[in-house]
């Protein structure tokens, strides 16, 4: 081929691809807008040519380039290599001889649980274990009304309340818990674990400030987790602690866009026993601009004089706080949780709370059995007085242990009791739940049932402190209480005195 | 209260000389597999309650008053014909791909348009309404020094999308969710913003609940024994399980659990999101690897989050992704590291209850053999629902329970009560009683819901009322049959598995998610729409939840209403290659032809 037929061919090609061009819409422009910019500029023409390619490049690259810095490349006979070798642990560790004693010591009831229950093994006992504390368990309008509800609504609810599952005894439960708390409004979940879990994230997002007690207890400490929120801990009911903390983060985020504050505490703590100091907790949020989120399941229907839970225990406005949650299922004897609030802020929680969104409802009978316990605490404000009247004999009585020590209110009806650090010290005490389950067990063959305070350590955020829990209730008279006290203590002094003393 | 055998057995005998199994050649194709745990009448105890033998199902009937039998048949509707029943179970070869049809491409693109001038709009009423109507939108501006409780970017989607059809959810209801729900109804006077109750009510064709095999009723086996056990237990044991809340029963009704799973044992829990939340900290940890489905459920996600693990996720149901990366992860290790995974754990659900997707089972099992991994399958709307037996997602597909390490499911859904449970081998169970969250913090099950879901259990297994269970089983698998195929012959696009009881209509477009929501109740038919966030922007849909309870006559209601608001608000979005048949056709024909093996071949 000759140079004259190659040049011919190339500029029939050019030709043909720049006829192709100018048939496409907006080429015209295109090749103005080129040839323009060359005759005044070709570098610049240059440059923007490679910009072009740059960003076709940058939009067609994987996504996931730049986590994939230390892969490793394989070939597929590595790869099998390694699969075959690949041993996984099991899925869950192997159960030693302990943990199957734990297992079994677990105690079954047989029957409805009460102020006196009797248990697979033939015993019969005093039940101080669970949160029984007004005995409404055995309260027969409550079961005959849970039954009229089934007869109503059937038992479940099969699905969540956005999708159907809103009955009218849900909304007229919301409406009685909210008035007997004083609040504008309610909120009901179908767990109470799970209600302060789903609270927390509705409201903090990231880039949200919590500061909160270190003693909260796991469903506070799971809430704030899942939030992504920044947390602050302070030292636990250390109010000083507290405004300590405020103080730092002010200075932390000065200059920083204004974004939600909070600050999470228990009412009573559950695994303590003790009460949050409201007054100071409130004035110091007020202080500092955060917002309070109480997580009351053991304050609401268990301290106050009416049962209306630290706000009315320190004699403060509950509305004052900005979320209150609860639980149904310990004095209330339903199920589910709570979450009291403004109204606006239960509206959010109906549409962002995961628990209240992605799970079926509160099967109604429950909820309408936290109506009539609500009702049973209004008509009936002398059991917290009984109930306060028994816990403080329960407290006499053990207070004289020389071995336990309680770190709970004497308010409180629920009471830890932990070992003093010297017992521990000079028994040289390794294993402080092994002698607790000697000290229940013991209780038990004497006709009382308690319980250790059981917790899952790997899960908690703090170590908590092993220790008894016991609580009182009105089902038991204080005669009864006080004999329950005194096989407690006994049972003490028996299993730890059986320990020798460590020689120095 | 110890049951007396002579007294059962002649209970038995009247219940079956009431009931009369429509279907004998239906039933005995199910007891064709083999069903280790049929009725056997001569059973010796039943243990801790006793059962009534009236079932509240529609053919035991005779001595009602009209009102009872008409409260009744509002619950559980009466079986049209025996030939309106089937047995759930994949059929013999090849499991298919499932093909997501897709709308012409016109609608997609009116589908982003409508998006995008709702959110201009909402945009522009933002700006100005913040400058000129402070009042009302001080909940979104700082105050004295507090950051709103709510950002307005957060909450966009809800003030200026799902606000304008707020009156499609959360209807309240005042009866049983079973057949026909009694709906409240209700008015707004400020753009949905707030509702008042007129007073007045409405009684619609239940296609919403998850009430799949009908239990939800107010009478009947399940219900006498919530009522014993209510009276002998209490409401509540007001403790969590691991201190003092564990009683008889729930130890008889997690055996019983155990033993209609297939799995040595199995543990209860008073809620189904927390049983997730709570199983799978337990499980794995630092330094393990669960391998999640991308349309798992909120609470998958939530324990996954909880546990520390790192969280990969996989392709929806597609086990060609999931073994490519399984093949990346044990050869890659760690991240930075390169250590060996502890463990690794594949999370996916036996049904998902957006799509209406089964899981691919078979292929999960052969694969779990090379790599070694543990299989954790929620069931949450599986167990109950499908399967010959209503045993879930193994049973359907003829796979020994063995091969899945951990099976999860819910009791509110095909059993009528509420709670969760997981079952697997003794040793994992007897551990996570010291491990898991939500046995050791948690408040127990309510006892009297025992009673129920003992009641349904014993039902579907036949140990009580013989033949309602088999009954009851047959109907859902037939009903999602029929009015799946129904609505694809009328032109709809449906997604998910042929035997799924989750059937869901494709709309795409956001304003005709409240349109059809609003039509259908106008035919009385209570619905449920389902758009972004819970699926893909422009996948929004109507989701159907197939139920036992209802009949024939009450698909074909629901047939004409999709076909006349079909047409009216152009949804039949399916391509041409496939016929399309006039709804008469489809009554006509349908019994036979949902029943061939491959439904539109």
């Amino acid at each position: 081929m000759s140079l004259h037929d190659t040049l011919i061919y190339i500029n029939s090609t050019v030709e043909s691809i720049s006829s192709q061009f100018t048939r496409l819409p907006g080429s015209s422009i295109i090749l103005r807008y080129v040839r323009s910019s060359y005759q005044n500029d070709p570098a610049r023409s240059v440059l923007e040519f490679c910009l072009f390619l740059f960003a076709v490049r940058y939009f067609l690259a994987s996504k996931y380039s730049v986590t994939k810095k230390d892969f490793v490349r394989l070939t597929d006979g590595e790869i099998d290599e390694l699969v075959d070798e690949w041993t996984p642990e099991p899925l869950v560790p192997a159960m030693d001889e302990a943990s199957q004693t734990d297992v079994d010591k677990i105690p079954v009831i047989v029957g409805a649980t009460g102020p006196k229950v009797k248990l697979a093994t033939g015993k019969s006992a005093m039940n101080l274990a669970s949160a029984n504390m007004l005995n409404l368990v055995s309260n027969e309008q409550i079961k005959q009304d849970a039954i009229n509800t089934v007869h109503e609504y059937g038992v479940g609810v099969c699905g969540p309340p956005g999708f159907y599952g809103y009955q009218r005894v849900h909304i007229n439960a919301e409406k009685d818990i909210a008035a007997f708390l004083g609040m504008p409004a309610a909120i009901i979940y179908a767990q109470a674990f799970n209600t302060i879990s789903s609270v927390i994230p509705a409201f903090a997002k990231r880039g949200d400030i919590i500061v909160a007690d270190a003693a909260c207890n796991i469903a506070v400490c799971k809430g704030i987790t899942i939030s992504r929120a920044t947390v602050r801990w302070y030292e636990h009911n250390n109010m000083e602690d507290l405004e300590r903390v405020l103080e730092r983060v002010s200075k932390e985020v000065k200059g920083r866009p204004l974004t939600r504050r909070f600050v999470v505490s228990e009412g009573l703590f559950e695994n303590i026993g003790d009460i949050c100091n409201l007054p100071k907790i409130l004035e110091l949020k007020d202080k500092y601009k955060y917002r309070l989120i109480l997580e009351e399941s053991f304050s609401v229907g268990v301290i106050g004089k009416t049962g209306r839970g630290v706000a009315e225990y320190y004699g403060v406005d509950a509305t004052e706080i900005d979320i209150i949650s609860g639980s149904m299922a310990n004095t209330m004897v339903a199920g589910g949780g709570f979450c009291v609030s403004s109204e606006y802020a239960v509206k959010h929680q109906r549409i962002n709370a995961l628990g209240y969104v992605f799970s079926a409802a509160l099967p109604g009978y429950l909820a309408k059995t936290a109506s009539n316990a609500v009702a049973i605490m209004t008509t009936s404000p002398e059991l917290f007085s009984q109930l306060n009247a028994n816990a403080r004999a329960f407290r006499e009585i053990i207070s004289k242990s020389q071995y336990v020590y309680s770190p709970s209110d004497p308010d409180s009806p629920l009471i830890h009791l932990r070992l003093k650090s010297e017992i521990l010290e000079t028994r040289k005490i390794d294993d402080e739940d092994h002698v607790l389950q000697d000290i229940v067990d013991e209780c038990l063959y004497n006709g009382v049932l308690i319980t250790r305070n059981k917790y899952v350590q790997s899960a908690e955020n703090f170590p908590i402190l092993p220790s008894l829990k016991v609580q009182v209730t009105t089902g038991l008279n204080k005669k009864e209480t006080e004999k329950a006290a005194l096989v407690v203590k006994a049972a003490i002094s028996k299993v730890v005195a059986k320990i020798p003393k460590a020689k120095h | 209260m110890p049951s007396n055998p002579t007294k059962l057995a002649s209970l038995f005998a009247q219940a079956q000389a009431q009931i009369q199994l429509p279907s004998s050649s239906a039933s005995s194709s199910a007891a064709s597999s083999p069903n280790n745990m049929t009725a056997d009448p001569a059973a010796p105890s039943l243990g801790l309650l006793s059962y009534s033998s009236a079932s509240a199902v529609s053919k035991a009937s005779a001595n009602l008053s009209p009102q009872e039998l008409k409260r009744r048949h509002a619950q559980f509707g009466p079986l049209v014909h025996p030939s309106h029943l089937h047995v759930s179970q994949q059929a013999k070869g090849v499991l298919p791909d499932f093909i997501e049809e897709e709308p012409p491409l016109f609608y997609l693109l009116t589908t982003y348009i409508s998006y995008l001038i709702l959110i201009i709009f909402g945009h522009v009423r933002d700006f100005f309404g913040k400058r000129f109507k402070k009042e009302k939108y001080q909940h979104l501006i700082e105050r004295n020094g507090y950051a709103p409780l709510t950002s307005d970017f957060d909450s966009f989607y809800v003030r200026r999308l799902k606000e304008r059809f707020d009156d499609c959810f959360s209807r309240p209801t005042i009866d049983v969710p079973g057949r026909y729900l009694t709906l409240l109804d209700r008015t707004s006077s400020d753009y949905n913003s707030t509702f008042k109750l007129t007073g007045t009510t409405t009684e619609a064709l239940n296609l919403s609940s998850y009430n799949y095999l009908g239990f939800a009723q107010s009478e009947g086996q399940c219900v006498d024994a919530f009522e014993e056990a209510i009276h002998r237990y209490g409401t509540s044991t007001a403790s969590p399980r691991a201190e003092a809340g564990t009683t008889d029963l729930h130890v008889e009704t997690e055996e019983l659990v155990a033993r209609f799973i297939g799995k040595e044992a199995s543990m209860i829990f008073s809620m189904g999101y927390a049983t997730n939340g709570a199983a799978l900290p337990s499980l794995v940890s630092k330094g393990c690897l669960i391998i999640s489905d991308e349309l798992n459920h909120a609470s998958i996600r939530y324990g996954a989050r909880l546990s520390g693990a790192v969280i990969k996720t996989m392709k929806h149901n597609d086990m060609e992704d999931l073994e490519s990366l399984l093949r990346e992860q044990i050869s890659q290790g760690q991240p930075r590291t390169h250590r060996p995974w502890k463990k690794i754990l594949i999370v996916v659900e036996g049904l998902y209850s957006m799509e209406g997707t089964m899981l691919n089972l078979p292929r999960l099992v052969e694969l779990k053999k090379k790599y070694k991994f543990y299989i954790f399958a929620d069931e949450a709307h599986s167990v109950g629902a499908i399967g010959p037996h209503g045993r879930g997602i193994c049973d359907f597909y003829g796979i020994s329970p063995d091969e899945v390490d951990i099976l999860m499911g819910t009791f509110t859904k095909s059993f009528g009560a509420a709670g969760g449970y997981i079952a697997a081998d003794k040793a994992i169970i007897d551990r996570l009683k010291l491990d898991n969250m939500a046995y050791v913090y948690a408040e127990t099950m309510s006892p009297p819901l025992l009673g129920q879901i003992e009641g349904a259990l014993r039902t579907i297994i036949g140990e009580i009322v013989p033949g309602e269970g088999e009954e009851r089983l047959q109907r859902i698998a037939f009903n999602s049959r029929y009015l799946r195929l129904g609505l694809k012959r009328l032109g709809f696009i449906v997604y998910g598995h042929d035997d799924s009881p989750i059937i869901p209509l494709m709309i795409y477009s956001p304003a005709k998610m409240p349109a059809f929501s609003h039509e259908m109740l106008k035919r009385k038919i209570a619905i449920v729409v389902v758009g972004y966030p819970a699926t893909p922007l422009v996948k929004s849909r109507a989701r159907f939840c197939m139920s036992s309870s209802l009949n024939k006559d009450d698909l074909d209601r629901i047939l004409r209403a999709c076909d006349e608001i079909g047409d009216m608000l152009m949804l039949k979005f399916r391509p041409s290659e496939h016929p399309r048949w006039k709804f008469e056709d489809v009554i006509r024909k349908g019994v036979m032809d949902c029943k061939r093996d491959m439904l539109d071949e």
